[in-house]
């Protein structure tokens, strides 16, 4: 039960607020970037490669530029006399906007072409395509073949680079961990392989780069993320020709899911300034879905060895992981820079674990870059997967139900803040409630009966259950920068004169709410109510830079922001309310909305009167106005937990799959608005039965794309999809200014492994210890053939 | 995305349509409900000269029963199916089938007959019409010819359908009394084409025997595959699990499916097995049910 | 003939323009018409986030010729708010949090429409399979269903009062 500091008409924190941003979405009058339309706009389409490693050969323009309605086909030469032709990725490699000899994947963009109209660029792209000559070459698809002797070396434009090693990273005590393993009565351990997935937002990628020559200034409606850091990564790389910073406007308009798929500079936007830049007209690029899935960044793509040490009695002793990460043909990971591997290093989860070493080594192959990451706050999915598999491994080794494992080696409520094996201070937690609170939802006595009774009779039904921790809010800056730029975030709110209010974030929502979340938090700190103050994200030229919302990290960073920035006006409130009412300061008293003298509530000032007088009637020498900017540099991050059950039937003939029961519970501290963190909850649950059992990117061994379609890569539909069952225990974050944590990642991350731990949970009686997601009904099946369930 | 560019024509009559197709040869198509060509079109698989939209011909899309047979014209869009309450009581293999068929909003633009017409071995329905023992009607200039199901599809998407020539009419023999079916599908998710998929539609006779079986399978084949050995074991014996058993394993063999991302041949012979067999216990159900 | 002169009748407003063949009717509302409220997802008809009304029938508009819809009558998410009021299921969206960053809401709403004009008392499993042609990868579809449920009430009141 949330207990509000407000009332409703104010709508603070835990009112569950309806949208204010539906009111355009429902009428179909969302603005996205496709629906940017400016007069003498051109289209601009890719011509890509079918090849996944091959030599450019020869390109012919003159077919497609024969094509009336064709302005230009560009390519990497030139783009290469800009010195535009490679770009740096956030993770300081280098990636080719366009290529000039070499190919390095399947579908990677070779030349684009510029025209009038969408469908003649079709057309071109068409022909441009008929007349590219290509050498293919045998390309690297397995990573784990990346450091073989005969490798073909990827990355010749790499000065001093040998092999098709990217980097190492490893964290934790080796010597201790290994000690822990060889004086330890019992060690699980499983390879665990989480394939390539797509976070293949319904909307995809795409620009309107509209460069005005008279102005010298260029304009780009972009689905992006994070636009301030998109506006200094163009100056910084185009700053040469002459498009420095304050010259470039980036607008996030609206857009249709981000996931993180949409945080890193895709080659396209790239492109498409550049030829607004040449051609001096704005120029439409919007990549098909075929474009999106095969060529845009992929999320996971992890190889881990998993091992875990424990007693006999089940207290787990050492964590040890080592992992081969393939990246594709370039690090265009979405990290920020000190950790190449993300926040992995959770990845000793809610469990006391004295001692922990994980390494990773990162590879090229010919795939495509990356890695995203896909509603995980970087890496975390990974790191929980790895945790929670061996967890239940380790639990069927013991014979110990799996719950019972959990909680035997929960991290304790007094032991917070608790710092982990692996470095981080988790802020606040309370594990054992949860898992319980889930328990109790989902019957779990109840089902182990039920199981055994249908095990009898050759029935299959799995429970599996994930008791995840979360790493969000990215971050504070002595450890984070993305490419440099410190991982803060900002809001700036001013009060009109009528005690309305507008407040602008360097964040920037893909459908998480922020248009009413933070009138929430500054309704909870102002009292002025949400539905009078105006919220506003994506524009660069308004708005205060940030970092953009991924990772989970807006509540944290700008929210705290906010929060910040109310408590300045208020500071300023104070002063002027102490003016009209002819006391000290200290004589006063704050109520959500008001200032009054303390003993004497009658003598009040609002909000409202108080903004009227910023402008009309404030002391002398103070300035006019009412307004603050705050930016906001988070102490630590936030560490949001749950506890996940999965109740799974197996048809023991077919090996067809059925979810019957998810139940979630999620802390994710304290909460703004219930009905849009259920949603959240929603939508992060389905993004985690989606790669648990539907969503793998599958190559061959030449690196052709198998299933780059929606025919064949799956996403489920409302049938797939259970009922969700949900829940909350409320553990504030100590730290931050509202005690909230985050909460739209979590159950990607948690829910994967509920899943695998369900089916694995299943097959348990007949000897499987491990199923990599994702858990598919093929292979199901051909566990039940190897078993002897199925003849 | 962007479809190549065609001629658009939009015939009156029946007639004129078939005329068209020869006056612009072998490039030219039909284009009826246009949920496989449109698709196939936007990704430059297809790249016809000529598309030639029969579906403001009236009087094609008609659903009745005449004559023995259970009529359904070629526009007959599948969602019409779905929505005839005695289509359900009367032809559960049938609307099992159209259920199975994509999405809602491509059953109300699909057709039965382009379903057929294209030839697919995916395709749910031509598994079905094996079942039924259905003709097909096929109309050229030369006026019209019937052509058994069974000598229907020819090659990997082949029909008999010569250039020049349109599917005109479906017809279901009227299933006598104690008559059930049922198509059960297994996909890996709504909307998918088959792993494996099985029609079933048998008859019974007084003493509760299998009076008539006819059985189709989907997408295990090059060809939409009868399962002619399992549909003889059935004719003539009293329903029990070994019997279907028995039939199931037929089926199988009859199969040659290919190894896919939906999985291994193995695996899909393994479903076929299954999938018969609880296919002809749902239809033996359903027939019973009738009498 | 590869251009066409074509009238469509789309939100009871009558068009006639001229177009080529291949123009696909969901360019043609949104490049043509500036209705740009009906968007794109995929190129293989496989999500539904262009789905309008042709004939009262819900169809995907990705996979349909404008030419086809030559003296048809369309309705798209632009014309569901009447005379100022919100329909049903608009409403229920907004009540019961059906959508997050709306971009597949459009198409909802319009396949929403059909579902309940043809069953006007769905239960959530017929709800489930009457969305499934649309994919949504936000709102984990609990919340849509409650929308349409949402719709379907009021609309039933609204049929008894006028009753």
């Amino acid at each position: 039960m949330i207990m509000c500091k407000t009332s409703k008409e104010i709508g603070g924190m835990g009112h569950s607020l309806k949208r204010k941003e539906d009111a355009r979405f429902i009428r179909g009058l969302g603005k996205y970037t496709d629906d940017v339309q400016l007069p003498g706009m051109l289209y601009m389409d890719i011509a890509r490669s079918p090849f996944a490693y091959a030599k450019i050969k020869s390109i012919d323009k003159s077919v497609a530029m024969e094509i009336p309605g064709v302005l230009a086909v560009i390519t990497g030469e030139d783009l290469k006399q800009y010195n535009l032709h490679w770009m740096p990725t956030l993770m300081s490699d280098t990636q080719m906007v366009l290529p000039t000899d070499t190919v390095m994947y399947q579908a990677q963009e070779v030349a684009a072409v510029i025209a009038t109209d969408r469908y003649i660029a079709a057309d071109a792209v068409q022909a441009l395509e008929n007349s590219i000559e290509y050498e293919s070459m045998k390309p690297l698809i397995d990573p784990h073949k990346a450091l073989d002797a005969d490798a073909p070396l990827l990355r010749p434009d790499k000065e001093g680079r040998t092999d098709n090693h990217i980097w190492h990273w490893q964290t934790g005590d080796q010597e201790a961990t290994e000690q822990a393993f060889d004086e330890a009565d019992v060690v699980v351990k499983e390879q665990v392989y989480i394939p390539r997935i797509h976070v293949a937002s319904i909307e995809t990628c795409g620009c309107v780069a509209s460069y005005e020559k008279a102005e010298g200034k260029l304009t780009v409606w972009m689905t992006t993320q994070a636009p301030h850091a998109i506006r200094t990564v163009i100056a910084l790389v185009a700053g040469h020709v002459g498009l420095s910073e304050e010259r470039i406007r980036v607008i996030s308009p609206d857009i249709g899911g981000g996931f993180g798929g949409k945080v890193p500079v895709y080659p396209g936007y790239v492109i498409a300034i550049a030829a607004s830049f040449l051609i001096g007209k704005p120029v439409k690029w919007i990549e098909d879905r075929s474009e999106n899935l095969q060529a845009d960044s992929f999320a996971r793509d992890y190889h881990m060895t998993v091992e875990l040490a424990s007693t006999k009695e089940g207290k787990m002793t050492g964590l040890r992981i080592k992992t081969l990460a393939d990246h594709g043909y370039t690090d265009a990971a979405a990290n920020p820079s000190k950790f190449p591997s993300g926040l992995f290093s959770i990845v000793t989860g809610s469990y006391d674990i004295p001692t922990a070493f994980t390494e990773m080594d990162a590879v090229y192959t010919n795939k495509p870059p990356g890695g995203v990451a896909y509603r995980c706050s970087f890496r975390v999915t990974e790191a929980v997967h790895a945790i929670e598999r061996i967890t239940d491994v380790l639990a069927q080794k013991l014979g110990r139900d799996p719950a019972d494992l959990r909680f035997q080696n929960f991290i304790q409520k007094d032991q917070f803040p608790y710092r982990s094996a692996l470095g981080w201070e988790y802020d606040s937690g309370d594990y054992a409630p949860a898992l319980r609170k889930a328990m109790d939802m989902v019957g779990y006595e109840e089902l182990r009966k039920e199981q055994a009774e249908k095990r009898a009779r050759g029935e299959l039904m799995g429970i599996g259950i994930s008791s995840f921790t979360e790493i969000v809010g990215a971050g504070p800056s002595k450890d984070f920068d993305i490419l440099g730029i410190k991982m803060f975030d900002s809001a700036e709110v001013r009060i009109h004169p009528t005690g309305k209010a507008i407040a602008r974030f360097g964040t920037k929502s893909q459908g998480q709410g922020h248009e009413t979340t933070y009138a929430q938090i500054l309704a909870e700190e102002l009292g002025i109510p949400a539905m009078h103050i105006q919220i506003e994200e994506g524009d660069t030229d308004t708005a205060p830079y940030g970092l953009g919302t991924y990772a989970s990290r807006s509540t944290p960073t700008a929210g705290a922001a906010a929060a910040k920035a109310a408590h300045k006006i208020r500071d300023k409130a104070r002063k002027i309310a102490a003016y009209l009412l002819e006391v000290s300061e200290e004589d006063l008293e704050w109520e959500p909305g008001k200032f009054f003298v303390k003993g004497a509530p009658e003598r009040s000032k609002t909000i409202q009167d108080i903004a009227f007088a910023a402008y009309t009637n404030h002391p002398q020498g103070m300035e006019a106005g009412l307004e603050a900017t705050h930016y906001y540099d988070p102490p630590n991050l936030t560490f949001p937990f749950g506890s996940y059950i999965c109740v799974m039937d197996i048809d023991p003939k077919t090996a067809e799959m059925k979810i019957r029961r998810f139940v979630a519970i999620d802390d994710c501290g304290n909460i703004i608005n219930p009905m849009i963190v259920t949603g959240q909850i929603h939508g992060g649950l389905a993004m985690g039965i989606a790669p648990a059992m539907y969503e793998e990117l599958i190559y061959d061994d030449d690196g052709n794309i198998l299933n780059g379609t929606f025919m064949d890569y799956l996403l489920p539909t409302s049938v797939e999809t259970p009922n969700w069952e949900t829940g909350h225990t409320i553990t504030p974050s100590p730290h931050h200014p509202l005690g909230a944590k985050g909460v739209a990642e979590s159950p990607t991350v948690g829910a994967p492994p509920a899943v695998a731990n369900a089916v694995v949970d299943a097959l348990s009686h007949l000897g499987v210890t491990h199923v990599d997601i994702p858990v598919t009904p093929f292979k199901v099946w051909k566990i039940l053939k190897e078993k002897g369930v199925i003849s | 995305m962007i479809p190549p560019t065609f001629d658009y024509l939009v015939p009156a009559t029946l007639p004129e349509a078939i005329a068209l197709l020869h006056e612009h040869g072998d490039e030219a198509k039909v284009l009826a409900g246009g949920h496989s060509l449109i698709p196939a079109m936007r990704l430059r698989f297809a790249e016809p000269s000529h598309l030639i939209d029969i579906s403001h011909i009236p009087g094609l899309d008609y659903v009745r029963e005449e004559g023995g047979f259970l009529k359904i014209g070629t526009m007959a869009r599948e969602v019409v199916l779905e929505d005839l309450p005695w289509i359900s009581e009367r032809y559960p293999l049938l609307v099992d089938t159209t259920k199975m068929i994509a999405d809602p909003q491509v059953r109300n633009l699909a057709t039965v007959g382009g379903n057929l017409a294209h030839g697919d071995p995916a395709n749910d329905h031509p598994a079905t019409m094996l079942a039924y023992r259905a003709e097909i009607e096929i109309t050229g200039a030369s006026g019209a010819r019937t052509v058994p199901i069974d000598e229907f599809f020819t090659d990997f998407f082949t029909t008999a359908l010569e250039h020049g020539e349109i599917l005109t009419e479906i017809r279901i023999p009227i299933p006598p009394a104690r008559s059930g079916g049922c198509y059960l599908k297994v996909e890996r998710k709504v909307g998918d084409y088959a792993a494996a998929a099985v029609a079933v539609q048998l008859s019974l006779a007084a003493d509760g025997s299998i009076e008539q079986a006819g059985i189709g399978l989907t997408n295990v084949a090059a060809l939409p595959t009868r399962a002619v050995d399992a549909e003889n074991a059935l004719r003539g014996q009293q329903p029990s699990d070994a019997l279907f058993a028995q039939a199931g394993q037929l089926a199988a063999d009859a199969s040659s499916p290919a190894d896919d991302l939906r999985g291994s041949a193995e695996y899909k012979l393994t479903l076929i097995r299954e999938l018969i067999q609880r296919a002809l216990r749902r239809s033996v159900e359903r027939a019973q049910g009738r009498s | 003939m590869s251009k066409h002169s074509i009238t469509i009748e789309i939100n009871g407003e009558s068009f006639t323009r001229e177009v080529d063949s291949r123009k696909l009717l969901i360019h043609f509302l949104r490049d043509d018409l500036a209705l740009t409220g009906t968007h794109i997802g995929c190129d293989t008809s496989s999500c539904g986030a262009c789905t309008i009304l042709l004939n009262g029938k819900s169809i995907k508009a990705c996979t349909f010729f404008a030419v086809q819809a030559n003296n048809q009558k369309i309705e798209t998410i632009e014309g569901v708010e009447q005379g100022g009021q919100l329909h049903p299921l608009q409403e229920g969206f907004h009540q019961e949090h059906g959508l997050q960053c709306g971009f597949c809401t459009p198409g909802m709403i319009m396949r929403g429409k059909e579902l309940l004009e043809k069953n006007p008392n769905p239960t959530e499993e017929e709800i489930r399979w009457g969305i499934s042609g649309n994919l949504c990868r936000c709102t984990g579809y609990s919340n849509i269903i409650k929308s349409i449920q949402y719709a379907a009430n009021k609309l039933n009141e609204k049929q008894e009062e006028a009753a």
